[in-house]
Parts: structure tokens; sequence; C-alpha cells
């Protein structure tokens, strides 16, 4: 089984004023499979760069991420990662954005199309696999741009606010899909939001992020992805008195956290 | 309290939603230019109001038409064979362009060194009338056929390499990023993302360069050329037969319609996708 491990992680940009921006200070982070890791915390407080590490998409400037004890450099398959929006290609199909990974590889082609049918049938899109892209809506967008995470069997699922662009109520349905998909792969997830409810449901892990220098100032050990596993009933564990309780307090840290509302 | 009845769509009148200005089709109003602009032709000539040696009447120029076809006209070379010399000159250079300046194009895009290099040349020879560097073409090449291909070749290069470099851009960080993160290696994400990514801008770049093309047709075969449309318009012009004239014009014309429409379609068939993501 797979273990991602981040070491004393530090990024520093480079500022074009001669300033420079320390993004992530000293960020540390152990996952393990089954483990739901929700990045929670206003803009500018790092949890997208902390992402883009993992992903490989930039190099830390200081410490290492290391998957099952290898040092990450790169992007890599074993990283799958699932963006916001205009990820996918409008010129594939639904189904052939679901197979790109696999035939990148080299993957014959009856057996990426066969795990990617079956990928689409854990989103629940089977039926939409031959749309184009342009013609379906954002949700089905985002839960194709999950089956396409999933379909390279990755060890760890990156998730950028996935659910960011998308209406209360397609949100609220797809976070009840991914806690289920959670539940059946065992994989590792790393989440990112700044939606409070959403962080939560979904996380057994919650780390809040803040801003200047980036860094995890509170964790948080939950359950309430798992009571939904039990109870598939979303409403009621997100109006149970706990989670209500669980919310406030986070909020509160949330807005006693020094501010950095201009972004930077 | 009001009481509320249900109605049905066929008892409510209809209004129009939302729309941006200029929104909706405009083909009837183009077709009722287009006939009023031959009516006032026709009128304007019979009435006498324009001289003749000006603007012949429009059957002038179909009796034009209709004797080309068979050779009637001055050089004795029938119509269809400056079309089909036009054609092998503009088709040769365009598809030649497209073979080189898309790959140049698309390089200059996710190359800085590639930048580097092709962005001075292009961007110094781009603006340059080519009737201003036909004379340098004719001392290099000679009279004959390359020089005239090379001059349509050079019209079309510039458009063509600037809107694949362009289109580059249309690809977003996450597709590249995806792209990777699925596995796939720097020349997979170049040939199946960035490229796919700008292929409505190269099909729009192929539009404007096939324009170019044309338009430098009748400067191409300005230099010893016995053969083709810009050869026939311009030897009928020494003769003030302004009917043959005005017939290539036309023939011109119509083909360079019917090509963009052509490539319109293409458009549609191959990017589904563009305005649309």
């Amino acid at each position: 089984m797979s273990t991602l491990d981040i070491r004393n992680l530090s990024v520093n940009y480079a500022g074009n004023n001669g300033q420079n921006t320390l993004a992530l200070s000293n960020v540390n982070l152990s996952m393990a499979p089954g483990d739901f890791v929700v990045a929670l915390g206003a803009s500018g407080c790092g949890k997208t760069t902390l992402l883009s590490c993992i992903a490989g998409f930039m190099q830390p400037s200081e410490g290492e991420i290391l998957l099952d004890g290898h040092a990450v450099h790169g992007p890599g398959a074993e990283r799958g990662v699932v963006f916001q929006k205009h990820a996918l290609m409008p010129w594939l199909n639904v189904v052939e954005n679901v197979e790109f990974g696999l035939r990148m590889r080299g993957v014959g082609k009856a057996e990426r199309h066969a795990i990617a049918m079956e990928k689409l049938r854990l989103v629940q899109l089977e039926k939409y696999a031959r749309y184009p892209i342009y013609q379906i809506s954002g949700g089905m967008q985002q839960r194709a741009g999950v089956a396409r995470a999933l379909a390279s069997d990755p060890a760890v699922m990156l998730m950028d606010e996935p659910l960011g662009a998308l209406d209360a109520l397609t949100r609220a349905h797809i976070q009840d899909l991914i806690v289920n998909l959670w539940w059946q792969t065992k994989k590792m997830f790393f989440f990112i939001t700044h939606s409070v409810e959403e962080a939560l449901f979904l996380a057994t892990d919650l780390i809040v992020m803040t801003p200047s220098p980036g860094r995890i100032a509170h964790r948080f050990k939950l359950e309430f992805s798992r009571q939904f596993i039990d109870c598939q009933d979303s409403r009621a564990v997100k109006s149970s008195p706990a989670f209500i309780e669980m919310r406030e307090r986070v909020l509160a840290l949330i807005h006693d956290a020094p501010g950095d509302d201009d972004g930077h | 309290m009001a009481t509320e009845t249900q109605r049905t769509p066929a008892a409510v009148k209809t209004v129009s939603g939302y729309s941006i200005p200029g929104e909706g089709s405009s083909v009837l109003i183009s077709v009722v230019t287009v006939v009023a602009l031959l009516l006032l032709w026709w009128v304007a000539t019979h009435f006498g109001w324009i001289k003749d040696l000006f603007l012949p009447t429009p059957e002038r120029i179909a009796g034009a038409f209709v004797s080309a076809m068979k050779g009637d006209i001055q050089g004795g070379k029938a119509l269809p064979e400056h079309f089909m010399w036009s054609m092998i000159r503009v088709f040769s250079a365009f598809l030649l362009a497209v073979a080189t300046a898309v790959p140049i194009g698309v390089a200059m895009g996710v190359s800085r060194a590639m930048r580097g290099v092709f962005d001075p040349p292009i961007e110094f020879y781009r603006p340059l009338p080519p009737l201003a560097y036909l004379p340098l073409i004719v001392i290099w090449f000679g009279i004959d056929e390359t020089a005239k291909i090379i001059l349509i070749y050079l019209a079309c290069f510039a458009p063509l390499a600037m809107a694949a470099r362009a289109g580059v851009k249309s690809v977003t960080i996450e597709q590249i990023n995806a792209a990777y993160s699925m596995g796939a290696s720097k020349w997979q994400v170049i040939w199946h993302v960035i490229v796919p990514a700008a292929l409505p801008e190269i099909l729009t770049g192929m539009r404007i360069a096939i324009g170019f093309g044309w338009t430098t047709l009748v400067a191409a075969e300005m230099v010893a050329a016995t053969e083709g449309l810009g050869q026939m318009v311009l030897n009928a012009s020494n003769f003030l037969r302004t009917d043959i004239v005005i017939m290539g014009i036309i023939v011109i014309g119509v083909v360079a319609y019917l090509f963009d429409l052509l490539m319109r379609r293409i458009e549609q068939w191959l990017v589904p996708w563009k305005g649309r993501v």
C-alpha cells in the first residue's frame, strides 16, 4: 500500500519587485491509503501551491515529497489530478478523454476502452460516453475529469477545487459521489476547497491553512464522511449538531486568522 | 386573491430572449443587396449613365464569359486553361505554405529558441507588399513557375505561421498539466494537446492565407505568363476589353468565395467545439 510523505516543504516565489513570497513554510504532512486530506483556507494560503508540488507541476524551494519512499520529480501517472475547469480536451469525446492517459502510455484500444467505461460507470457517466465535452453540463464535465484521473489507477487523487464552479445542488451530489468513490477505491485523496461545509463533509484529515507565510495552522481528524458511508444521507450528516458545532469552530478559526484580503 | 389559471403555450404571444446586438441571420438582407446592386448595374449601363468602356452591360460580361470558355479572346487560350493554371499555382503554393508554416508556427509557440530565430525574418517581410519583392524573386528564381509559386507561397506563409503561433496560446495550462499527470511525454503533449488546441486558429489562418494567395495571384502572373486568370485580366486590360477584365475578376471572386465556404464547412467538421468551451 502506498504512502505519501511531505517533509519540511517550503516554496519561495521570486517576486518581480525583488520581494519574495513565502507561499509555503515548512509544511509536513503524511498520508496513508484511505486518508482523505482536505486543505481548507482563504486565497493565498498556499493550498494550490501545495497541490502543485505534490502533482510535480512545480519544484519546492526546500523539503521533499516522498511517494512510497521515492522522491517526487515532475508529474506522473501515479498522482491523478482533477482541476477546477478548462482541463478536458474538447476535441475528444467523454470516453476518449478518459482513455487519454492510457493511450499515451500505449495501452491497447480494447483494454483502455474497457477501463475507461468502468471508470465512467463509477461516476455515473457511462450513458454520456460518446458525448462531446461541450454538450455536457459543468457537473458532468467534472465527473468526467474524476473518471479520467481514476483511469490511470493513481495512488493518490489530487483535487484542486473541483467543485468550486458548480451550483450548490450539483456540488452536493458530486460530494456524495466522491465520498463513495473514496470508500470504494481506498485511495489517498488530497482535496482543496474554500468551502468549510465541503471540507468537513469530505475529510478524514482536515488541515486548515493560513497565509503569509502559507502554513498548516490546524489539523482535525473527522468522521463525517464515514457517517455518510453508513447512512448515505448527506443532509442528515450536514445538519447533525456535531457537524454544525465543528463548522462554527472552523469558521471562527478562519475568521480569526490574520487576514489576507488583497490576495497577496 | 387572484386565481391562477394555467395558459397553454399557443395562447400566449411569444417574445424573443436576450440577444447580442447584430444577432440573427443576415442571408435575406445580403440577397436583397446583391440583387439591388445587379439591378443598379443593369439600369446604369442600359440608360447610358456610364460609358461602355468603363462598365459594360451584364449581358456583355456573360457574353465575354461564353467566348472566353471557347478560347475566343486575346491569347487564344480558353478560360478553363487559364483557370486550371491559376488553381495549380495558388493551391500548390498554399499547400506548401500549410506544410511548412504550421509546423514552424507551432514550434515558435512552444520553443523560445525557435521563436527567437523565426520572429525577425517573418516580422520583417510580412508587411512588405509582394509586388515590392517580386523583382528580387524574379532575379533569384527566374521567370518560370518557381518564381510565381514562391511569391504566392510567401504571401500565404506569414499569416499561417502567425496563426499557428497564436493558436498555441489557446491551450490551457490545465490541459497541459493534466496530460503530464496522465503520463504523457513532452512530444505527446505537443502533438496530442497543443496542436489540436491550436487547430481552430490554424484553420482561421488558412482562410486568411488563401485570401492573400488570391490577392497575390495577379502579381505573380504579371511576369512572363501566357496563361492564368491574372494574366488573362492583365492582357485584356491592354486591349481595353473591360468586359473580360470584369469577367475575370468575377471568376476569381466567386472561386475564392466558394473555397471560403468550403473552409467554413471543414471548420465545422474538424473543430465543432470552436467558441463553445
